[in-house]
This record gives C-alpha cells, sequence and structure tokens, in this order.
C-alpha cells in the first residue's frame, strides 16, 4: 500500500473511463435483459391467454400499476405509509439496540443476563405473536411499529455489542494508563471503533424494517393503508398487474434504504477503514 | 498486596525484589532487581514466553506484582508496545495527540507537542494521513511519537520492532538510540535479537525462561553515537557472542 492512496483516486482517462464504466454495468445490465426475456417468454408463451393474469407481461405492469393515476395514487400513498412505519420503527430498533448494547459492552454479567432473551425474541415466530400484538397494541400503527421492531432489533443489537467489544487490548490498556473514565473509553476508543460493526448491523436492519413495516401492514390495516394491505387486496382481487407494482415497490424501498446506509458508512468510515461489503 | 511504588524525581526505574505468580500458579517472574539510571539504556533479552513483557507491565502498572515493589514515575512514562495500537479512526497527528488530550492538556500545548514529536521521528508531512496508509515502519514512528509528546524521563519498549523487516529495523534502531540521546531518558528495552539489544544498549540483561529471572549482566563499552557499521566490528561479534552463549544456557 501506498503513501497516497488516500487522496482521490487519479481521473480516469478517455478510453479507460469509459471501460470502466462498461465494467460495471454490463454484467448486471445483460443479465437483467435475459430476464426480462424470460419474463416476456414465461407470460406469453408458457401461460395461455386466461392463465396470463399469474404473470402479467411488464410493460403492461407498468402501465396499470405506475402510470394509471389512480392505481399510482394508491402505491405512492402506501409507499409513504409503509415507509414511515418503517422508519419510526428502525429508530426505535436502533435506541433500544444501542442502549442494550452499551449496557452489555460494560459489564459481563449484564451481557450474560440480556443474551439469552434477545435470541429468544430473535427466534419467536411474529405469526405466533400476531394475535397477543393484536390484543395489546390493537390493529393500527402501533400494532405495525411493534412487527417493525421486533424484526429488525436483533442484528443492531449483536453487531453493536461485537463492535464496541471490538477495540484491541493493547488500545484498551493504553487509556488505562492514562486514567480514562468509563465515558472517555467508551466515547474515544470503543464507540468509534464499533462504527464499522454497527453499520453492518444498521444495514441489515434497514432492510429488515422495510419488511417488517409490510408484513406489519399485511396483519393490522387499520388507519392508513400500507403497502403491505395493498399487496393483500390485490392478491384477493386477482390484479396480477398492481401486485407485481407492489411487490417491485416494496423491494425498491428497501434497497433504497439499504443504499442510503452504506451511503452514510462510507462518510462515516470510508477514510480509515476499508469495508468490505456490497455495494448498491 | 505487598507491592508499592513510589515516585522518584530522579526521573529512573528501580525494580526491588519483583515475583509474579499468575493466578493460575504459574510463576513468570522470580525475584528480579535492578536499577535503570537516567542516561542509561538496558535491554532484557530473553527466550519467548520467559515474562519480558509481564516486567514492562508491573513497570508501567498494568499488572500489580505479587512480591517486590517498584520506582518510577508513572505520570510522565513512555511506553511503546509490540504493535503500534493506532487508533485507525485518527490521522497520525489525532494519534499522537492522543495522552494529551486524555491527560486534558489545551488544545495548543496539545498540538504544539504533537507536532514537535512528528518532526521527531521523521513523519513530517503525514500528519494528515490515516494508519491504513502507513507502512508498518511509519505505524512504529507514529507510535514512538505518542509516547514522545509525554516528554518521558523514563521509556519502556516492548519489542517494538518484531514485526518490521531487518533494514526498517536497523534504521528504527538508529533513530532510537538518536531519540534516547538527544531526548536523555532512561531506556528499558525488550527484546529477543542479540544484536538489536548490544547496538542500542549500555548494558545488557539475560533472563532465564519460566520463571524469570537475570542470569547474566554486560556493560556494553561502545561510544554513542554508534554507527550502523558497528554491528561488523569484531568487538561487536565477541560481545554478541557472549550474549547467546548466556542466552542458550537459560533456555535449558
Amino acid at each position: 500500500m501506498t503513501i497516497d492512496d488516500t487522496q482521490t483516486p487519479t481521473p480516469a482517462t478517455g478510453m479507460g473511463r469509459v471501460e470502466q464504466v462498461a465494467r460495471a454495468t454490463l454484467p448486471p445490465l445483460s443479465l437483467g435483459l435475459t430476464l426480462v426475456g424470460f419474463w416476456y417468454y414465461v407470460s406469453y408463451v408458457v401461460l395461455e391467454e386466461s392463465r396470463r393474469f399469474l404473470l402479467r407481461p411488464i410493460h403492461q405492469v407498468i402501465k396499470v400499476g405506475f402510470l394509471d393515476t389512480d392505481n399510482r395514487n394508491d402505491e405512492l400513498l402506501a409507499l409513504w405509509s409503509s415507509t414511515r412505519i418503517a422508519l419510526i420503527g428502525l429508530s426505535i430498533a436502533i435506541s433500544i439496540g444501542f442502549t442494550l448494547a452499551i449496557l452489555m459492552s460494560q459489564a459481563k454479567i449484564v451481557e450474560k443476563a440480556i443474551f439469552p432473551y434477545m435470541v429468544t425474541l430473535q427466534a419467536i415466530p411474529i405469526l405466533a405473536v400476531v394475535p397477543l400484538i393484536s390484543f395489546w397494541f390493537g390493529t393500527g400503527a402501533v400494532s405495525r411499529v411493534v412487527v417493525c421492531v421486533m424484526i429488525s432489533l436483533f442484528p443492531i443489537i449483536v453487531n453493536t455489542l461485537f463492535g464496541l467489544q471490538s477495540a484491541e487490548q493493547g488500545a484498551h490498556d493504553l487509556f488505562t494508563l492514562h486514567h480514562a473514565s468509563r465515558m472517555t473509553r467508551l466515547r474515544k476508543l470503543m464507540f468509534p471503533a464499533a462504527l464499522p460493526a454497527i453499520f453492518a448491523g444498521l444495514r441489515i436492519s434497514a432492510g429488515l424494517s422495510v419488511i417488517g413495516a409490510i408484513v406489519g401492514d399485511f396483519f393490522f390495516g387499520k388507519g392508513d393503508a400500507g403497502i403491505g394491505q395493498l399487496l393483500r387486496r390485490h392478491a384477493s382481487r386477482l390484479n396480477g398487474e398492481e401486485l407485481l407494482a407492489s411487490v417491485i415497490l416494496s423491494s425498491l424501498l428497501g434497497v433504497v434504504v439499504f443504499g442510503f446506509f452504506g451511503w452514510i458508512q462510507k462518510r462515516a468510515t470510508g477514510r480509515w477503514h476499508d469495508t468490505i461489503s456490497a455495494e448498491v | 498486596m505487598g507491592a508499592t511504588s513510589q515516585v522518584l524525581t530522579d526521573g529512573s526505574l528501580a525494580f526491588d525484589g519483583i515475583g509474579m505468580v499468575f493466578p493460575d500458579g504459574t510463576e513468570a517472574l522470580h525475584d528480579i532487581s535492578f536499577t535503570v539510571n537516567k542516561g542509561e539504556f538496558v535491554t532484557v533479552v530473553g527466550p519467548s514466553g520467559c515474562g519480558k513483557s509481564t516486567l514492562l507491565k508491573i513497570a508501567s502498572g498494568l499488572l500489580e506484582p505479587t512480591g517486590g515493589s517498584v520506582s518510577v514515575d508513572r505520570d510522565h512514562l513512555g511506553y511503546v508496545f509490540q504493535d503500534a495500537t493506532l487508533l485507525q479512526w485518527r490521522t497520525v497527528r489525532a494519534n499522537v495527540e492522543l495522552f494529551s488530550e486524555l491527560n486534558n492538556v489545551p488544545v495548543a500545548e496539545r498540538r504544539q507537542l504533537a507536532q514537535e514529536a512528528i518532526d521527531l521521528v521523521g513523519l513530517k508531512g503525514f500528519e494528515d494521513h490515516y494508519p491504513k496508509s502507513l507502512s508498518g515502519g511509519m505505524k512504529m514512528r507514529c507510535s514512538l511519537a505518542r509516547s514522545l509528546t509525554l516528554k518521558p524521563p523514563v521509556f519502556l519498549f516492548d519489542e517494538p520492532f518484531g514485526a518490521v523487516d531487518e533494514i526498517t529495523r536497523e534504521h528504527l534502531n538508529s533513530e532510537t538510540q538518536q531519540l534516547f540521546l538527544r531526548e536523555g531518558f532512561a531506556g528499558l528495552f525488550i527484546t529477543h535479537s542479540i544484536s538489536e539489544a548490544v547496538f542500542l544498549s549500555t548494558k545488557v540483561l539475560v533472563m532465564s525462561a519460566r520463571p524469570g529471572q537475570i542470569v547474566a549482566e554486560f556493560d556494553v563499552p561502545f561510544d554513542y553515537p554508534r554507527d550502523p557499521s558497528l554491528r561488523f566490528d569484531p568487538d561487536f561479534a565477541e560481545l554478541s557472542g557472549k550474549v547467546s552463549v548466556e542466552l542458550r544456557g537459560s533456555h535449558s
């Protein structure tokens, strides 16, 4: 490794730049086109007309699902509703997750006390507690948020705790030798050392929070409808185009949230840490 | 705890009858007594696992000995580890400023102390680089600079150059010697390289395998500053040979 590589990379010139872009975009693009071809093949060749609602051709999905004004408004409202639930759920999961991880990092005994319950919570199938959640929190937004938190909490706790414990012993010795307080050690050593792991956890949980929000919508439909409600409605009416449009929207939401945290991670740790993770 | 540590004002380090038995019953050190005075550079050589590092941990206060006592001023103790232990998220400058920061030194003074130390170890121009872009030797220089900001009257070195290549190691040896001559600290250096020990030191102590005991002591007569070519001097070879014989004897 050279001394200069923290600076901006040398700008690629002429042909090199084009080649770079081509190398990065061609493989996913060609796979995408192949998949689209396969989709059309299934829609028009495999399925006879009467069963075509099972997989509508793409242009139909776009036309009906996104270009039709009424449908588009429905989709966007639902998207906004689910996004809000996901963000609220994720924020709560982050607050709870950080607090618990910090507590556990301060004393082994606290970690030993809490951790088994975290694992248990993680292992509960959401379906099994849906009736309980509706007893306790009703069938509206609160229950949707609860589901979202339950699904996205675990990776934040585990990764944050792992990160806080990742500072090397030598670095801890330095802080010990200079009589650093618990707070100073946490703020200047454990927390910065934990950042890469924290972001790894956040990216996973961000994706999960979208899943959690949609699962929540699916079961708890009171109040404004999220994407989950939309999926349910379209499925029951055999609206193939709208159903597929909702599926596409929900995965787009997941990708955007995942990418957003990747971007923050790069801004926060990119200069000093070589993160190995998939780029969106 | 029978150990006491008292503050000396003449900047020296004294071990008096140090013994260390770990909770699992392993006796790491047995009755170690020696003194490092201002202007002395003492190196302890010994087989790996003989408790050399334990000795430094006791000197610094990271470990309490189970017997004996240490006298040293711990508030301004230079101490470099086998690893550079730089904080990855801090630039060279911010790493070097760490101790001043932990000791609440005012910002302006902090900055100045760090710059002096950075210049001294030859890292000028790299203040804003992150550790990931530094070579092993440069990381070690950064680690040395961090300790130099304490203006240490006593400097502990725990096998600091074990992980760098031979050429870099010789450079770092020469630079350590220059720091020693310039700053005039009392140096205690741990290594298992005999040539490093003889090249740097005013005195070489040989430690035996567990339990670690001082089994031989050699005064090194060569004048400072020592040229790297001293390593090929017949007298250097002869003294290294004597240390080597003792070291081999200590393994059994």
